[in-house]
């Protein structure tokens, strides 16, 4: 650390034979590399506030988009973002305990802490990857609209309000319809849509031809085919009782955000009939998304979630070769640890690339 | 083979060692940042989930508090946990400036350009 260099004088500072800077070569190296690693994601971040500003369509909201945890389901807006937040925080104070008990020469506080940092580093690469697979299948998938309707929609509040829809706008299925829809296009069965909520007795009658769509869909690939791809006498039945307008995105009236509306009975069928054959989507991928009109979202997401997570991925990899260094003893016999510092800088690094993403892709 | 960076600027690194007591000291410091951080994270998630949903707030005020929060964490994050607080003014002044210029100067032009898409594109929508 520069606060412990010794002082010198101008004249013998830029006088050569020493590092005007007081830092070892290694250390102003990565300082370097990853100004220019900075600039790689600041380029980035900007290129998605371009893409964001020039967007003539609603942008999806951070809070609506991101809403579930693992196991306990949806309804948890941004929580489980911050949590990935929190892990990669604390794994930087862990590294940073790490560089202090390599100042100390402590070879065992130095094994503990980047023990831990490992840890925090392989969890939330775990974090991430969960969110991947969440992002990528989706919830219930939606679809476009060919022309605007006009519809009576319910808000948050349970106020009842007319909306006019416009053509190219997302119309978003519930979790089970969708579902069972996206299992009958995948298997080339056609779907009987009935509006309306399903009987009592059909709900299970209904998971059974989810189930044999499944099998269905299995059976090209090896055994029975016959047997399942018989059970299939014309079109699945669906009960569609409810769609979601506005699920991802808002609109403003007056000082009133407008979001995540259902739209039940008559209107169903209005934005069912008004839909574009071919512009289902289901969750995201690179040429498609349920999200937004702007396909750019989810491709942003995909880039920059994942070149930040390839960054602590490449981390965790050098973390663990630093750590079985010092476990060998390596800086103990060399007498000091800048190694960790080193690592520790580009450790810090990943964490702070986390902080904008974490401001500008999750929360603005 | 010997390694010529660790001969030559081995001194620097041998100098950066420090006591117990200077220890505490530091620890006791990076131990506070760590409540800071945790802190302006649990606050922008709360104004994320819940200022956007009353009227009561301008969206605008919220995005640019969001910003604030994140330099505030940022500094903290290279200051401290990074080091750089600690180095000589040279190194920086060499590590900040010539970023901050840069970067501010792209997002300047890029968030401009891209509102003049927008406009055009709502223009022929």
């Amino acid at each position: 650390m520069g606060a412990h260099a010794k002082p010198v004088t101008n004249d013998e500072l830029w006088g050569g034979g020493q590092s005007p800077f007081s830092i070892s070569y290694g250390k102003m190296m990565m300082w370097y590399f990853l100004v220019s690693d900075a600039l790689t994601f600041g380029g980035l971040l900007t290129a998605y506030g371009v893409i964001r500003h020039g967007s003539a369509h609603a942008w999806p909201v951070g809070e609506q988009v991101f809403e579930a945890l693992p196991v306990l389901g949806t309804g948890y807006p941004l929580v489980y973002v911050a949590l990935m937040t929190f892990i990669l925080i604390i794994s930087s104070v862990t590294m940073v305990l790490a560089v202090e008990a390599g100042h100390r020469l402590d070879n065992k506080g130095v094994i503990k802490w980047l023990g831990y940092t490992i840890i925090g580093g392989f969890f939330f690469v775990g974090s991430q990857a969960w969110e991947w697979y969440h992002f990528i299948h989706g919830s219930g998938g939606g679809f476009q609209l060919t022309q605007a309707v006009t519809v009576d929609a319910v808000d948050e509040n349970g106020k009842t309000r007319q909306m006019t829809i416009a053509p190219g706008s997302w119309v978003h299925m519930p979790e089970s319809f969708g579902h069972e829809y996206e299992h009958a296009m995948d298997a080339g069965h056609d779907v009987n849509v009935i509006f309306g909520a399903a009987p009592a007795g059909a709900a299970h009658g209904h998971e059974e031809a989810a189930a044999h769509d499944d099998h269905g869909a299995h059976a090209d690939h090896g055994h029975g085919a016959h047997t399942a791809e018989a059970k299939h006498h014309g079109p699945v039945d669906a009960y569609l009782d409810k769609l979601y307008i506005n699920k991802y995105t808002l609109v403003r009236e007056g000082s009133e955000d407008l979001r995540a509306l259902q739209v039940t009975g008559p209107g169903v069928e209005t934005l069912w009939n008004a839909r574009a054959a071919n512009s289902f989507a289901f969750g995201a991928n690179l040429s498609k998304n349920e999200y937004g009109q702007d396909q750019q979202y989810a491709n942003f997401f995909f880039f920059i979630t994942g070149f930040h997570g390839f960054h602590v991925f490449s981390g965790v990899v050098i973390n663990i070769i630093i750590w079985l260094m010092v476990i060998r003893g390596v800086f103990m016999r060399r007498g000091h640890y800048e190694m960790i510092e080193k690592i520790g800088l580009y450790w810090h690094f990943v964490d702070l690339v986390w902080v904008f993403v974490f401001t500008f892709f999750y929360l603005v | 083979m010997e390694r010529d960076d660790l001969i030559v600027n081995d001194q620097y690194a041998v100098d950066a060692t420090h006591s117990e007591e200077e220890g505490k000291k530091i620890r006791k410091k990076l131990y506070a940042v760590t409540i800071i951080l945790t802190v302006i994270t649990v606050v922008e998630v709360f104004m994320g989930v819940f200022f956007k949903r009353n009227g009561t707030f301008a969206w605008e005020t919220i995005k640019h508090a969001f910003i604030v929060l994140t330099l505030v964490k940022a500094a903290y994050i290279v200051l401290v946990f990074m080091h750089l607080g600690d180095e000589r003014k040279n190194l920086k002044y060499v590590i900040l400036l010539p970023y901050a210029l840069f970067i501010m100067y792209l997002i300047f032009i890029g968030l401009w350009e891209g509102l003049s898409v927008q406009e055009a594109n709502s223009l022929f929508r």
